[in-house]
């Protein structure tokens, strides 16, 4: 599948587009097929996201994954500070990314 | 230390109003990113992989006490609560705000900080010896210098806009702790045969894709003509730096491509033209700058002995602490580098820690090294215990400057978005595999350098032991060199062969400190045996 990724203005924070809009959780991410360039051009002008761009993911049983450990580790947060990864919680997290 | 007169405050003040207005207009939509993306960099404010970055020129690496509270403050308050010190000598904040971050630049003006020119294709802030003005073999604090130098660079109109980012150095030692000929200026301070203190130039050196080690190329200007010289290199690289491409636009494949001899006869004659023109500041000036860089109140009659009969402090004395030029006080280095932990990382808590021991315990100065550590420059021996014991209670006392756990490493794939692998865990399991302190020495100095990319930020050209992290097939592959060192004998590490994974790579490290305690002569630290018996026997036990 195909997903669209972008930083939000004021925060700079990693977005997912959710078909609707943006999401920081991955998993909500929507499969943009061949539209991801008309959503950027339209998200980008209206001021909702900058940097955004298309990547490769997959839908698995955990959730939606990019391909690239890049983009995992964009969609979790930094591996080395677990706390403050999108799930502080979970031990495990920094798992998937690897 | 250097104070602000009113033109810097009115120009940093200024700055910051000025970049409220473009944030302001960006978050409206009068600005698109396009456009906007420039204005940014120019503030230092990077976007990275998570989030924006805000990057904080700490120049030539010397705060106050003042300064660094502010440091650990904005941390709190704008970030999430710590900063990471990096081989710039600076600190960069990785969840900083777009909104919010013209506050924390008018906060970091009120302490006479600012994030200019830490982007761009500008000269950058200018690093040097983070022992400056306390080293015992220093002939002078190179300091004053470095400040005219970024008096003379900052908004300079003619070099803002360089075919790429322009770093220089200045010391005034033998021993350069400061990876001078790494830079793309690197400036000596010295005496001739007639006792006068002058500038020796090199020109052309850097890391990167390209790593070249800078030749001579002028060995004493005298100090009325230091900024002249200057601008003659910079004009020479200007006019003919390659801005056609990226990968060859910095001023070492300038000096490289036309050849030393080539560059200097440019820069001569640039230089000779420009003494025509009257460009030199007046003399008066360093004399001022110099004002500000006077010894502290050193006491002549402070105690020159230490009670070390407490072990962990001894080992700590052992490891972490430097002479000083004056007697009764030592340098003292606080290694950023704990044991698992994350290069150059500190908590606010930590820093304002810092700042207060600077405040109380070392005339109100602190350091920043380009090994990502800080610098206590003037201490009491008669204060070091209490200091010492502060430290150890705030987990900033782990005794391993220069040895293998004083690991440099970039951010890596963990926060910066040009990485290919990540930096950090490698540089934790290397530090938790020798974590014991006998193993480490065992081992004695060995300096180990991590880059997450071939940009090269964690000098792993550099490294006695270098670490580049590179994208194999979209998975984390780690390149491994020999050899390289940034101090007087500087030299550029030389790859041992195919790469590893991450676990492959911290074997590989263990098996070549086992070839090096297996040939080491006498005292010879890793590098020399390295430099001795050659590539072979290490090739041989780590792919044999
Ligand atoms: S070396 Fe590469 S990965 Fe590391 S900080 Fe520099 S640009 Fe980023």
């Amino acid at each position: 599948m195909k997903i669209l990724t972008g930083n939000d203005l004021k925060s700079g924070a990693v977005v997912w587009w959710t078909g609707v809009g943006w999401s920081l959780d991955v998993n909500d991410s929507a499969d943009v097929g061949d539209h991801g360039a008309a959503i950027i051009a339209r998200e980008e002008g209206a001021q909702n996201v900058f940097a955004a761009y298309v990547v490769d993911g997959a839908r698995t049983d955990e959730g939606v994954r990019p391909s690239h450990i890049k983009e995992r580790i964009r969609a979790l947060g930094p591996t080395v500070r677990p706390d403050l990864t999108l799930k502080p919680s979970d031990p495990e997290a920094v798992n998937w990314v690897i | 230390m250097y104070k602000y007169d009113e033109y810097d405050h009115q120009m940093v003040a200024t700055r910051v109003e000025e970049f409220r207005d473009q944030v302001r207009r960006r978050i409206s939509g009068e600005l698109t990113e396009d456009q906007f993306k420039p204005l940014r960099l120019q503030n230092g404010l990077y976007l990275q992989l998570h989030a924006y970055m805000l990057r904080v020129a700490i120049p030539y690496g010397t705060l106050s006490g003042a300064q660094m509270h502010l440091l650990g403050d904005i941390a709190d308050k704008y970030d999430r609560g710590y900063g990471h010190f990096t081989t710039r000598q600076n600190i960069q904040y990785n969840w900083i705000k777009l909104d919010q971050t013209p506050d924390a630049l008018a906060e970091l003006a009120t302490v006479e900080m600012h994030a200019i020119q830490t982007s761009g294709n500008c000269i950058r802030n200018i690093s040097s010896d983070q022992f400056a003005g306390a080293a015992a073999d220093e002939i002078v604090d190179p300091r004053p210098y470095a400040e005219l130098l970024r008096q003379w660079s900052s908004f300079h109109p003619e070099f803002l806009v360089l075919p790429r980012k322009f770093k220089i150095c200045v010391i005034a030692s033998e021993t350069d702790r400061a990876a001078m000929r790494l830079h793309d200026i690197g400036i000596k301070i010295v005496r001739n045969d007639a006792g006068e203190l002058g500038a020796q130039f090199y020109a052309g050196g850097g890391m990167g894709r390209t790593p070249m080690i800078a030749p001579m190329i002028r060995d004493f200007v005298p100090l009325d003509q230091l900024i002249t010289f200057s601008e003659a290199c910079l004009r020479v690289y200007n006019r003919y730096g390659r801005r056609d491409n990226k990968y060859k636009a910095r001023i070492k494949i300038l000096v490289h491509e036309l050849g030393r001899d080539e560059y200097v006869r440019q820069v001569e004659e640039e230089f000779a033209h420009l003494l025509t023109q009257p460009i030199e500041p007046p003399l008066a000036e360093l004399e001022r700058i110099r004002a500000h860089f006077t010894d502290p109140a050193f006491d002549p009659s402070a105690p020159d002995d230490l009670d070390l009969s407490d072990p962990d402090f001894r080992l700590w004395v052992e490891r972490n602490t430097t002479a000083h030029k004056q007697p009764g006080y030592v340098i003292a280095t606080i290694s950023l580098k704990p044991i698992g932990g994350i290069p150059g990382d500190a908590s606010a808590d930590q820093i304002r820690l810092m700042a207060q021991l600077g405040r109380d315990y070392s005339f109100d100065e602190l350091r920043v090294t380009h090994a990502q550590n800080i610098v206590l420059p003037h201490v009491r021996k008669a204060d070091l215990h209490t200091v010492w014991q502060a430290l150890d209670g705030a987990g900033l006392a782990t005794p391993n400057l220069d040895m293998v756990g004083d690991i440099i490493a970039c951010p890596g794939l963990d926060y910066c978005s040009l990485a290919n692998a990540r930096s950090i865990p490698l540089a934790q399991k290397i530090s938790q595999r020798f974590a014991s302190p006998e193993k480490q020495a065992e081992i004695g100095e060995l300096k180990v350098k991590i880059s997450g990319c071939i940009n090269a930020c964690g000098h792993h050209h550099a490294g006695h032991i270098g670490i580049l992290g590179v994208d194999k097939k979209g998975l984390e592959n780690y390149q491994l060199s020999f050899g390289g060192s940034e101090g007087a004998d500087t030299s550029l590490a030389r790859i041992t062969g195919p790469g590893f994974t991450e676990d492959g790579v911290v074997d590989a490290v263990e098996k070549a400190t086992q070839v090096y305690l297996a040939n080491k002569q006498g005292e010879e630290r890793f590098l020399d045996t390295y430099r001795r018996i050659g590539m072979d026997p290490f090739k041989e036990a780590i792919y044999g």
